[in-house]
């Protein structure tokens, strides 16, 4: 079996937000739609006071509450655990964008443009527009398909980039790491088996599948 | 996971709004209009071709609020697609059967079709509690404790009406089902607030728990009291609507002011450098009905506290390890 996952270590990440602007140009999102981002946190009391980023966005659960809820069937998990949105079954009822607990899902109603109505739409937003995501959820793939013609042609998602989501790729500090969890080679299980990792939320017996490493393997 | 009152903009909890006044308008319209034909089944109301009317009509103008709130209208059959775990499904699917039993009473006055109308109604508000509860994203929705409150909700809503169409009918049941309405809010709001939810939730409730547990509970039972009294249909009634718009606002706020979401948390504080992990954190978040920030986080930090001071406040600072400091460690 394959499980992809995303590791993002937290002692590599500088906050710069290259994933975040690369999600955004290979994903052509709408403004104010961040598929993957990164939150700057600041916590601690005065000295003990630290600074985080963490890269957050659909964690592609194991048990997705999005696709328990989802009415219409929209909300499909492949068998290498990618969670995918059919934009032409969707209903566009939000159910799944409440049942995240993640924050992962967007529902975009209008044709937006980054500078708005008056300076209007740049070339590349006109011909990028795909009117099938107006009224709809959608969130983060993975970059599914960049994945499924990697594999046609070859190459090994999380290691060659002709696989690997485009986070991943842009990734300045090798911060975000991308691959099959139950490849005991791959890069992820390597990272993992090596480090002290934590997910969000686990509580809510999501199963997500974003880890956090913190520190090295005691 | 340690909660942190502080608010982080952007990472602790914040006001959803993919669910607007439409979605509450379901759930207002569902409850009050299965909780009619509930109340006037129980109570055997006639002409029951009115009640199955008036609370058909409710259930349909809840369906009409979801329909104009969806982003693809015209694909609204889809929502019949997953009955295996979507509970907006099988509200969907039980609609059906209600609106197809609550049109024989229409038509034929039929006490049977109203008995059934009546518990394939109670099946119809209880996949609208799971609705909610089925929402894990939303802290104030999620909680088990949710669902026999909004069901009382919908029922002691369902009353009010009822106490407007046939005044002074079924005193007891109508109080009986105030009390309940009332126990089992109590009782959400309780465990909630036991079990931690975002600050900006418990805030919602807590400013507005005075006016809906009066409005709300003690004064339509004054009102029916003095009605009765007083044989006065409009006091009466009077206390019908105080139930029922109370029900109706705190599903209101509910859905559209209690409802922060999630929040995200950061599960450890990484190393960086020569540092240690630092806890979790999880900002935005209260519990144990800690409506306020906790004194350490609400206090002005003092700056003119000496170095000596921190130092002496701070141990891992009061010694100096010879062969230089050596702050890594593996975590607990």
């Amino acid at each position: 079996m394959t499980k992809y996952v995303l590791v993002a270590d937290l002692r590599r990440c500088v906050g710069c937000q290259t994933c975040t602007a690369a999600c955004k140009n290979s994903n052509a999102t709408a403004p104010g739609v961040q598929w993957r981002k990164v939150l700057d946190i600041e916590t601690g009391e005065f000295p003990d006071v630290r600074r985080t980023f963490l890269p957050v966005g659909c964690m592609h659960c194991d048990d997705p509450p999005c696709l328990t809820v989802c009415p219409s069937t929209a909300t499909k998990k492949r068998d290498d655990g990618i969670v995918l949105i059919d934009y032409d079954l969707c209903i566009g009822c939000a159910y799944c964008a409440v049942a995240c607990p993640y924050q992962a899902r967007f529902k975009v109603q209008d044709r937006l443009s980054a500078y708005g109505e008056l300076a209007g739409e740049m070339a590349h937003e006109a011909a990028r527009f795909d009117p099938a995501m107006i009224g709809v959820a959608q969130k983060c793939t993975f970059c599914a398909d960049r994945i499924d013609e990697g594999l046609a042609n070859g190459f090994v998602p999380g290691k060659d980039w002709q696989a690997t989501p485009a986070c991943v790729n842009s990734c300045i500090s090798n911060a975000l790491q991308f691959g099959d969890l139950d490849d005991k080679d791959s890069a992820v299980s390597r990272l993992l088996a090596e480090s002290q990792s934590s997910r969000m939320h686990e509580e809510l017996g999501t199963g997500p599948n974003i880890y956090y490493i913190w520190d090295d393997a005691p | 996971m340690s909660m942190d009152p502080r608010d982080i903009k952007g990472v602790s909890p914040w006001l959803q709004t993919n669910w607007d006044a439409r979605a509450a308008g379901n759930f207002i319209g569902g409850g009050t209009g299965t909780g009619l034909l509930a109340v006037a089944a129980m109570l055997g109301l006639a002409p029951a071709g009115l009640f199955a009317f008036i609370g058909l009509a409710f259930v349909g103008f809840g369906l009409l609020c979801v329909w104009l709130e969806i982003g693809r209208p015209w694909r609204a059959i889809n929502v019949f697609f997953h009955p295996q775990t979507s509970w907006m499904t099988r509200e969907g699917l039980v609609a059906m059967p209600l609106f197809a039993l609550g049109g024989l009473v229409v038509l034929f006055g039929s006490n049977l079709a109203m008995l059934g109308a009546a518990l394939v109604g109670l099946f119809y508000l209880y996949c609208q509690a799971r609705i909610v509860s089925a929402s894990k994203g939303i802290p104030a929705w999620r909680h088990p404790a949710i669902v026999p409150a909004l069901i009382s909700m919908g029922l002691a809503e369902g009353a009010g009406i009822a106490m407007i169409l046939a005044p002074g009918q079924g005193g007891i049941l109508f109080i009986l089902l105030i009390v309940l309405r009332l126990v089992f809010w109590r009782l959400y709001i309780k465990r909630l607030s036991a079990d931690g939810a975002p600050i900006g939730t418990l805030k919602a409730f807590a400013s507005r728990q005075f006016v809906y547990q009066v409005g709300g509970h003690l004064l339509p039972v004054l009102f029916l009291g003095a009605g009765l009294w007083l044989d006065n249909a409009l006091v009466m009634g009077l206390a019908g609507f105080l139930v029922a718009a109370s029900g109706w606002w705190m599903k209101l706020i509910l859905i559209t002011k209690a409802a922060y979401n999630q929040g995200f948390a950061l599960p450890r504080v990484p190393v960086r450098g020569q540092g240690r992990p630092g806890e979790s954190v999880k900002p935005g978040w209260l519990a144990h009905d800690r409506l306020t920030p906790s004194p350490s986080y609400g206090a002005a930090p003092d700056v003119n506290r000496s170095l000596e001071q921190i130092r002496g406040e701070d141990s891992r600072l009061q010694s100096k390890p010879s062969k230089g400091f050596v702050f890594r460690r593996s975590a607990p």
